[in-house]
């Protein structure tokens, strides 16, 4: 029957993970124009209503398989594989995640397909999908297709946004045997918040510190600002040498990658050893007091001026406008 | 503020914590046979020279045990840290490999045509008759980086063992016997302190040791200060940083050019010149080179260089192109005078740059450092056949002197000396040298240590060009190009006096291609005269500067630095 | 119990990498190295084998690669492993993840392995999925991502962060274990082990010598093909305001920041 399958991915609470939501919405657009429907699985003990209401996001039909445990890609594994087999999906689709890849790649096992992964857009080409995917650090994107059917599409964190259509979505149980392996690992804790070690690579909104700081209590800036946006602190290879902020916070070529929704750059130059930790922000903007600082030529705003004057205005303003 | 010598401020190194004695028990100690220390031309010719003369030898082979050559590269690989122009004489490969046909050869090509030119600010002016020195038909263009790879190949499938991201930390001596080397520790933090994966050195013991360490040679000049081996002259050195570059048009010729952006006035006592190879169809290497006693706290070699690239002559030949690798390196200029009064001592002997076997005035030590590496081989095995527990290579000096190594640099002996008169006076008494054969003005012209030249802050800075990032970089971006991948938390390998004045401060960070020092932001706008130096360890590309002018460049981890490809 | 640790050569990361135009396939010319992630899961097997809770009788550094990935497994022997097996043959070259997974999975059922451990990701592929594919043709239980293994009554109790926080998973033997590299520091060689590597065992396998239907490997045994390469989008120039007045300069910001729903 052609199509797409895409993976519901969901909490314990029975939230969907908003790549998912994305994943379905690109499922719904190009499903018709390579001959079949775009479709849900959900795993797990899913209200009708919920699965239903997948349909809003684009699914034309929702398979749930209730007996299968949520949480680890090889029962999903089992899941996805029978229904692919069984209604003759063309295509698997997942969006960012972890287990989007765990699983995807146990299906390239599973069905001897082709996959591809950190997907970043997906367009067709004569009935057929056709991937497109950075490669060497995001240098170059690969436009990649497939030989064979069905191929499995594996999104990068992020790269789809979900899209709200009106509609409900049919919902299908099917009863899925797990292979003798898929019960060998079992989750004995799912999602623990792990408190005080802040980690960058998750947080939404991050404020670099850097150089520019002056000293180490330059950062007393940088958290109060980061405090008022909900987001994390993050520091340059010179400051975390200079031992004004941990190495668990360091971003660039040696150090973490991060792209969070905002960079917010104080006195960071933006040489390219903390560029590529940090260049594929969705948006970056920069407060340096030196108009020549290479930031300033990836930034999408970029603002001249002495950060320790407009850092703390900048704090006051952003709290006021939240609260007020 | 008056001129001060960076000399005033000895750096924190004594060559004695790096000689002593064995300290691992017997039986964790490796034994090799032959020692080499140092990935480069003089040590790899000297590996396979010596596997080549063993092929007759099966009894010292034996007696040579399991590892009979070991070379001991600090380096990722045999290449990664070196760099030079080069124009290669051709006869060392020849001798070492003489069934290897030239198209096989790690070559980019023979030299046809060379060129000189005399730059001023807008215009290039072709000097003719071509001042002899600079005549390089018949020698091929060469990196030196590809050059070691290619060694390196051929030595390990003649049985040696390279141990490359390995450094040699300390010299192995008892009873003034050099036993071997003993290699450095990996995984200490900041501090020094022991990490949790902390790996100790092992000593090696070796029948004969060779330091073939390059232009800064650690062990070799502890080893001078030890032994007594120190020439007639201090060591000297130029700073040369170099960039590879795709281009659209195949560059036909050698080129050198002297004069601008380098000032004639003895004043500022700036001597060197720049250097353009062809490297095959679709690459060409420029690089700049300058010796490392000028005046001007403010004068960086890398900037002269983005400088030069905005000569209308040169932009033209990097035109449309663009740039793929970064590099710099030191190179000995102390010639004749500056080499050991000995090359060899019980149990050791030493060969190429670190030796200072390069003669300057005609840009070679190539060739040089591989026949010294040869002889090296030769004397190790004569001796050796002997009596495998002979400590005796004095052979090995009387080769060195008897060779056209010695001849050829000898002629050359005063010609360096001259500029610090200025270029136009210099360059006339050494037209004078050449001709002569270095007869004359004969003598010996007395040098002195590169650091005891009094440094003044002057305004070379202001000349300098921001980067653009099409034709002119800044030092970071090029540090990045060169592949340098130095662990953020190693310990610093750089021994400087942290506190000095302005203008020792301001010398360093100027001079340093690859951004190691800063003065602190607060300090330089105040005006102190006196300023901190931070160090910024895990950018140095190991060029060797610092030892120059004032400080001590001591090895990091094994692996770190550079890792050229094609310098 | 018996380890197989699969390791990968990729270009060194300080090598500038580039596809050739004319195979659409990363140029391997420059320098090599072992996976850093691999050094990590090597650095794993040892920790396992030294830390006694189960006995291990070897750890067998395994890898599939042309004639130069024989470096790496000096490399992984010097830090510890016991033996390594090199499946070499042309008939493997352009293989893509799929067609990989097969070929590793069929060497490594060559050896039995009770646990198999790899670095979740390489250099050069940017995939992070060999172990999944591996081990679901093996029919082991796996996980990835994995910065924690504790052995304890012969099961392996692992910690790995997945989309809503930390994972605690409970897994059997046999598994197959991708491993991140916050796990561990891994050790350095000494150099003993460093020259006695060449020495240990090293097997060298082709594709018949471990039943590998060449059909189902290579370029024609893949089942993606790369079509075509671009440049990446081009970033819009950002915008640049000098700051005169803060209290403006700041209200800018803020306009700015509240557009993109950044606050």
């Amino acid at each position: 029957m052609a199509g797409i399958l895409v993976y519901a991915l969901h909490d314990d609470e029975g939230n969907f993970n908003k790549n998912s939501l994305g994943a379905i919405a690109v499922a719904a657009k190009l499903a018709g124009e390579v001959g079949g429907e775009a479709a849900a699985l959900v795993v797990g003990e899913v209200a009708d209503d919920a699965c239903a209401s997948l349909g809003n996001y684009g699914a034309a039909k929702v398979y749930r398989a209730k007996s299968v445990p949520e949480g680890l890609a090889q029962p999903i594994v089992d899941a996805m594989a029978k229904v692919i087999s069984d209604e003759g999906f063309s295509y698997a689709l997942f969006g960012g995640g972890l287990l989007g890849f765990e699983i995807g790649a146990g299906l390239t096992a599973r069905l001897g397909a082709g996959v591809t992964m950190e997907v970043t857009a997906v367009k067709v080409d004569g009935g057929k999908l056709v991937v497109e995917r950075p490669i060497l650090q995001d240098s170059e994107v690969a436009d990649v297709g497939y030989v064979s059917e069905p191929g499995i599409i594996i999104g990068r964190l992020n790269a789809f946004d979900l899209e709200e259509s009106g509609g409900t979505a049919e919902v299908v149980d099917v009863d899925v045997e797990l292979s003798e392996w898929s019960s060998k690992a079992k989750l004995v804790q799912r999602g623990e918040q792990r408190g005080a070690d802040v980690n960058i690579e998750d947080a939404d909104i991050l404020v670099g510190g850097g150089r520019g700081l002056g000293a180490k209590e330059g950062f007393e800036l940088c958290e109060q600002l980061a405090d008022s946006m909900g987001g994390a602190v993050a520091a340059t290879r010179a400051v975390v040498d200079a031992g004004w902020y941990p190495y668990a916070a360091q971003i660039g070529q040696t150090g973490k990658t991060v792209a969070p929704k905002l960079y917010l750059a104080a006195g960071v130059s933006g040489a390219i050893q903390h560029k590529v930790g940090m260049q594929n922000s969705e948006n970056i903007l920069a407060i340096n007091k030196d108009p020549n600082a290479p930031i300033f030529e990836f930034s999408d705003l970029g603002v001249v001026g002495d950060l320790h004057k407009i850092v703390p205005k900048l704090t006051e303003a952003i709290k006021a406008k939240k609260g007020g | 503020m008056p001129a001060v010598a960076p000399s005033e401020f000895p750096p924190p190194f004594d060559s004695n914590d790096v000689i002593g004695p064995p300290t691992d028990a017997p039986e964790d100690r490796i034994e090799v046979g032959v020692a080499i220390v140092g990935g480069g031309p003089a040590g790899l010719a000297c590996a396979n020279k010596v596997l080549q003369l063993l092929e007759d030898e099966p009894e010292l082979t034996e007696k040579l045990g399991e590892v009979p050559v070991a070379v001991i590269e600090k380096g990722k690989v045999a290449g990664a840290h070196l760099l030079s122009g080069a124009n290669m004489k051709p006869s060392a490969m020849e001798e070492l490999f003489p069934d290897l046909p030239k198209e096989e050869w790690p070559v980019y090509q023979e030299v046809t045509k060379d060129a000189v030119y005399l730059l001023t600010s807008k215009a290039a002016l072709p000097l003719k008759p071509m001042p002899p020195n600079f005549k390089n038909h018949g020698n091929y263009v060469t990196s030196v980086s590809k050059l070691a790879r290619f060694l390196a190949e051929k030595a390990e499938e003649a049985g040696a063992y390279i141990l490359s991201e390995t450094a040699a930390t300390k010299l192995l001596v008892e009873d003034r016997i050099v036993k071997g080397v003993r290699s450095g520790d990996r995984g200490r933090g900041r501090e020094g302190q022991e990490l949790a994966n902390f790996e100790p050195g092992s000593d090696v013991v070796a029948k004969a040791t060779v330091l073939a360490e390059g232009t800064v040679g650690h062990l070799t000049y502890a080893a001078y200060d030890y032994f007594d081996m120190h020439g007639a002259d201090p060591m000297r050195w130029e700073l040369g940083v170099k960039e590879v570059w795709e281009v659209k048009e195949p560059l036909d010729r050698v080129i050198h050019t002297m004069g601008w952006p380098l000032r004639k006035s003895p004043r500022f006592n700036e001597f060197g010149g720049s250097f353009i190879y062809p490297m095959g169809e679709d690459k060409i290497c420029i690089g700049l080179v300058a010796g490392l006693d000028y005046t001007d706290a403010t004068f960086s070699v890398h900037d002269a260089l983005q400088l030069l690239k905005t000569h209308p002559f040169i932009k033209k030949l990097i035109d449309g192109g663009k740039r793929v690798a970064w590099g710099a390196k030191t190179i000995p200029s102390g010639g004749y005078f500056a080499m050991p009064k000995r090359l060899a001592v019980p149990g050791m002997m030493i060969a190429g740059d670190a030796a200072s076997m390069v003669n300057v005035p005609t840009l070679k030590g190539v060739h040089y450092a591989m026949h010294a590496g040869m002889y090296a081989a030769e004397a190790i095995v004569e001796s050796l056949k002997q009596d495998v527990d002979s400590v005796n290579f004095e052979a090995y000096d009387d080769k060195v002197r008897n060779s056209l190594i010695e001849k050829e640099i000898k002629q050359s002996r005063n010609m360096r000396q001259p500029f610090s008169k200025g270029f136009f006076v210099g360059g006339a008494i050494v037209s004078a040298m050449t001709v002569t054969k270095g007869a004359f003005p004969g003598g010996h012209w007395k040098q002195e240590h590169d650091s005891e030249v009094e440094m003044d802050i002057g305004r070379a800075g202001d000349t300098y060009p921001k980067a653009d990032n099409e034709l002119t970089f800044n030092k970071l971006d090029s540090v990045f190009l060169s592949g340098n991948a130095t662990r953020d938390d190693a310990p610093n390998h750089v021994r400087v006096q942290t506190h000095v004045p302005r203008e020792i401060a301001q010398t360093w960070v100027s001079m340093c291609p690859a951004q190691v020092y800063e003065i602190p932001e607060d300090q330089l706008e105040s005006g102190a005269a006196e300023v901190d130096v931070h160090v910024t360890a895990s950018n140095c590309v190991q060029c060797g500067a610092i030892t120059a002018k004032g400080g001590r460049l001591t090895l990091p981890e094994g692996g770190d630095g550079p890792l050229y490809q094609e310098t | 119990m018996k380890i197989c640790v699969l390791v990968k050569e990729v270009p060194d990361a300080a090598v500038q990498k580039r596809i050739d135009p004319n195979t659409m396939r990363l140029d391997r010319g420059g320098e090599k190295n072992l996976n850093p992630f691999d050094t990590h899961a090597l650095e794993a097997a040892m920790q396992i084998k030294e830390g006694g809770a189960i006995p291990v009788e070897e750890v067998v550094a395994v890898t599939m690669g042309p004639s130069s990935a024989v470096r790496a497994l000096h490399k992984a022997v010097a830090l510890g492993a016991d033996r390594s097996v090199h499946l070499a043959d042309d008939a493997l070259a352009g293989s893509d993840v799929c067609a990989t997974g097969y070929a590793l999975a069929k060497v490594l059922e060559s050896e039995s392995p009770d646990l198999v451990l790899l670095g979740q990701q390489s250099d050069d592929g940017e995939c992070y999925t060999i172990g999944a594919v591996v081990a679901d043709h093996l029919k082991m239980p796996s996980l990835t991502q994995v910065i924690q293994i504790d052995v304890t009554d012969g099961k392996l109790r692992c910690e790995r962060q997945a989309e809503y926080g930390y994972d605690t998973v409970e897994v059997e033997l046999p598994a197959v274990i991708s491993v991140g590299d916050a796990i561990n520091e891994p050790r350095y060689p000494s150099l003993k082990a460093i020259m006695g590597a060449k020495k240990k065992p090293l097997d060298s396998k082709a594709t018949g010598d471990v039943g590998i239907d060449a059909g189902q490997v290579g370029e024609g045994g893949s089942k993606t093909k790369v079509l075509a390469l671009n440049p990446p989008p081009a970033k819009e120039a950002g915008e640049i305001i000098e700051d005169e007045d803060t209290n403006e300069t700041v209200e800018k910001i803020v306009t700015w920041l509240d557009e993109r729903k950044l606050i």
